[in-house]
């Protein structure tokens, strides 16, 4: 048991009163990044990087910057879920799929419960990740690099497939909002090609519709409108503000045991591909929804809705390091962020880093550990006062909250037309609402229809053409079958019982 | 860390005694912005980053230097921006291969002489690698072996499209008459990962991308696309420094190309403000950490600044104008 005893080792070198105080400013400022929208992790994590350089030449010191900056990876992924379950905005791309069923649940006053359920189940999925990279770390690190172009838009299609059926929408709705999502994703630089497409001539549009602006308005924006409409007032006062929620939540959530280990595996599998932890959240949700007993009420303020994206999201989020550190393949931004330190460290991350900077590494993974720790302590603390927010009266939270998402849409890229893009699709997002169009659907083609259709036209450039390199070797055969399995489930369980009804 | 104090003093005392800073009257009175027209994580992004942790590490500057990443368009965004503020001297931009590639790529209007060179901080080299279980040991037996197998048969992977890597595989087709298949893909280190796992069958990445899986034995560099070796004869693997790698011209592939890492400023910005970012570059090249960052990627240190550092760029662009046109690259050709 060699891990056991370089984790041991690992953990001597990450509890040093030092990194500890590292550890919970790191997480604490996760938090914040993770909350305030536009400000992402890579965002926060490239803000100190420069001031962990100093910190790394020290004796141990690129230990202690890497945990710092890693906690606040930890601190950001915990903090995306508290607005999207508050305020039905989230905070990071990852937490999108977190507001469907605790934005619901906020409304019906079981924020603390929808709160506890999201960091908890962002704790699990984070350990059970780190356990996995503690031991199996040299067996599925080789892992990503079965993955080709084929492999990777089999990935997408799977991401896409498994989350299609899942609005309570007719079908040619989720259609027609998915294709728009393709459509705005197509804005912007084609990385096949070289050359611009849909920009009009606007220099604005060059770089596309940044993701984040785009939820910000769709959710943040287009939620105050209709909350405007309907009457000044927030539905979620009735919040319980004590710690007993806590422990009422940790009750129950044992009974979702089934759907944490698919979306830890879900995340884990995304995680390690590496694609990342936004299709990660998305496809767990889906995948739960599809197979949960409860799945037809999904949407409503199911507590598993919350559990499902959470759990892979963190999973992800945490596995997503592997690829990093293994092979130099960044799962994330916040981790292609967290590449470059490693860089500028004189840390050289690939197949030999397990090797040659075994305290790092093991630091580094104990730190995870502890990270997660100190992470779940500072959120679950501050539930109470997190829900207490819903009490500040919406004349006043309302602007605060407007105030805050154009900050954040003018961050993502320090632009004013972001603001008004912000706008823009604040008025979308209101308008879909009201003529019940599914926002998910859009949103998902928003963040991954570029990777899909990159993934997918480096495929074709490969096979010159032919399809059939989609079902070119086992893994992504499988994957490819499990795809369209999945898109045409309900068709297929309806044959299936019709062919049982049959002999009875 | 006292060697690199007294470097840094004396690097700071040799600025302050040569003739061309003492005429530096000016200096940033709010923090520079330090535009990166490329995203997060890739090669100039972390020399930027680098250069700002240099900077503040030794206290360089009274100010401090925020890079921010304008990736979109290819880079356009970030050029764009430079352009737009003329005359704010606390604006700097780093520049890859983009500054030429991309105007002539996508028609965006701009051009390096919008803008104001200040300083080459280093040249990034190229190098051929293919996958160490292939039994190619140099450029012509693979070079070969892709005439063989038919054009469009053999996979060469890239950053970008229509940009450095792809342009030297253009270039390799055009001297020695192969046809590759290019895949672009968003970055280098996937590039590498890719010729790893067998997806593409070469790439043409620079030696800090690849440099990993060549340690771990799974990459073999064929040839440097420079004129001269790469000065490093450390081992970086068992038997091989960046040194053994020969040039590709030596091989018979007479092709040479190396990537800009150079420093920009607005339009119409003062001479002072050009000496200032001069003078702090000067400091942060004669750092320790400097020097560490070059040895670790095998840059071509090649550092110039004012005219000859324009020439050097004006020479630049007309050979990328050259070799984009006869590849087709050209927005509108």
């Amino acid at each position: 048991m060699d891990e056991i005893q370089s984790l041991w080792h690992g953990f001597g070198v990450a509890l040093s009163p030092t990194n500890i105080a590292l550890m919970f400013t790191g997480v604490i400022l996760g938090v914040i990044i993770g909350v305030l929208p536009g400000l992402g992790g890579a965002n926060g994590v490239a803000i100190l990087l420069p001031l962990t350089f100093g910190m790394a030449q020290t004796p141990g010191g690129a230990t202690s910057a890497i945990i710092l900056l890693s906690c606040i990876y930890w601190g950001a992924l915990f903090g995306g879920a508290i607005t999207s379950i508050l305020f039905n905005i989230p905070g990071e791309p990852w937490s999108v799929a977190t507001t469907f069923d605790g934005y619901p649940m906020a409304q019906q006053g079981q924020a603390g419960r929808a709160l506890t359920a999201a960091f908890t189940s962002s704790f699990v999925g984070a350990f059970l990740a780190v356990v996995m990279i503690t031991f199996l770390s040299p067996v599925v690190a080789g892992f990503a690099l079965a993955f080709g172009p084929p492999e990777y838009f089999a990935v997408y299609l799977l991401t896409f497939c498994a989350f299609i059926g899942t609005s309570k929408e007719p079908p040619f709705k989720t259609l027609a909002a998915m294709m728009l999502g393709f459509a705005l994703a197509a804005v912007g630089t084609d990385t096949v090609t070289g050359t611009l497409r849909l920009t009009f001539g606007s220099t604005h549009l060059l770089t596309g519709f940044d993701f984040l602006v785009a939820v910000i308005g769709l959710f943040g924006i287009g939620e105050i409108l209709l909350t405007l409409e309907e009457g000044l007032e927030f539905r979620g006062t009735k919040a319980k503000l004590n710690m007993r929620v806590v422990l009422e939540t940790w009750r129950e959530l044992p009974r979702y045991w089934l759907t944490s280990v698919r979306s830890t595996l879900v995340g884990c599998f995304m995680g390690i591909v590496p694609g990342g932890a936004t299709p990660a959240s998305f496809m767990s949700y889906g995948v739960a929804r599809r197979f949960s007993p409860d799945g037809a009420k999904f949407g409503t303020g199911k507590i598993e809705g919350v559990v499902a994206p959470e759990t892979a999201a963190h999973a992800a989020g945490t596995s997503a390091l592997l690829p990093m550190l293994t092979l130099g393949v960044p799962g994330s931004p916040t981790a292609a962020v967290l590449l470059g330190g490693l860089m500028i460290w004189g840390l050289q991350p690939g197949p030999l880093l397990f090797v040659e900077q075994k305290d790092f590494v093991w630091g580094l993974i104990a730190s995870m550990y502890l990270g997660n720790i100190a992470g779940l302590i500072v959120v679950l603390t501050c539930v109470p006062l997190f829900a207490a927010i819903l009490r500040v009266p919406f004349s006043i939270i309302a602007p605060i909250i407007i105030v805050i998402c154009a900050i954040g849409s003018f961050t993502v890229k320090n632009a004013m037309f972001d603001i008004w893009m912000m706008v823009v699709f604040g008025i979308l997002g209101y308008l879909f609402k009201k003529l019940q169009y599914p926002l998910a659907p859009l949103v998902l083609a928003i963040v991954l229809g570029d990777n899909a259709e990159s993934a997918f036209r480096q495929a074709m450039l490969m096979s010159q053409g032919d399809l059939s390199i989609l079902f070119a070797n086992t893994l992504v055969g499988t994957m490819t079958t499990l795809a369209l399995v999945l898109l045409f489930w309900p068709m297929i369980s309806a044959l299936l019982a019709k062919l049982r009804g049959k002999p009875g | 860390m006292k060697t690199s104090i007294a470097l840094a003093v004396s690097a700071a005392f040799a600025a302050v005694l040569s003739p061309a800073v003492q005429a530096q009257t000016w200096e940033p009175t709010k923090n520079v912005e330090f535009i990166i027209p490329a995203g997060t994580g890739g090669g100039a992004d972390q020399m930027a980053r680098a250069v700002q942790g240099i900077v503040a590490k030794h206290g360089l500057m009274k100010q401090s230097i925020l890079p921010i990443n304008k990736a979109g368009g290819a880079g356009a965004e970030g050029f764009l921006d430079v352009k737009n503020a003329a005359g704010d001297p606390h604006k700097i931009i780093i520049t890859l291969s983009n500054l030429f590639t991309t105007p002539l790529a996508t028609g965006v209007p701009f051009n390096w002489r919008d803008l104001t060179p200040v300083q080459m901080l280093a040249l990034d080299n190229f190098v051929l690698w293919v996958n160490s279980k292939t039994t190619y040991k140099t450029p012509k037996e693979y070079l070969d072996a892709v005439k063989k197998a038919g054009p469009g048969k053999l996979r060469m992977g890239g950053t970008g499209a229509k940009q450095e890597d792809q342009i030297i595989t253009a270039a390799i087709e055009q001297r020695t008459g192969v046809k590759f298949t290019y895949i672009p893909f968003k970055g280098g280190g996937a590039v590498a990962t890719q010729l790893v796992g067998g997806h593409v069958d070469s790439t043409v990445n620079n030696p800090i991308e690849a440099v990993a899986q060549w340690r771990a034995g799974s990459l073999r560099p064929l040839c440097v696309f420079d004129t001269q070796r790469m000065p490093y004869k450390e081992k970086v693997t068992k038997d091989m420094s960046w040194y053994d790698i020969p040039t590709c011209k030596s091989t018979g592939l007479d092709i040479d190309y190396l990537m800009l890492r150079g420093v920009f400023m607005a339009p119409g910005v003062k001479p002072e403000h050009v000496n200032y970012y001069t003078g702090l570059f000067a400091k942060v090249m004669a750092t320790p950490e400097w020097r560490k960052l070059m040895e670790d990627g095998a840059f071509n240190t090649t550092a110039l600044k004012g005219k000859e550092y324009a020439d050097w760029v004006a020479r630049e662009e007309a050979r990328h104008v050259s070799l984009m046109k006869a590849a087709g690259f050209i927005a509108g050709q």
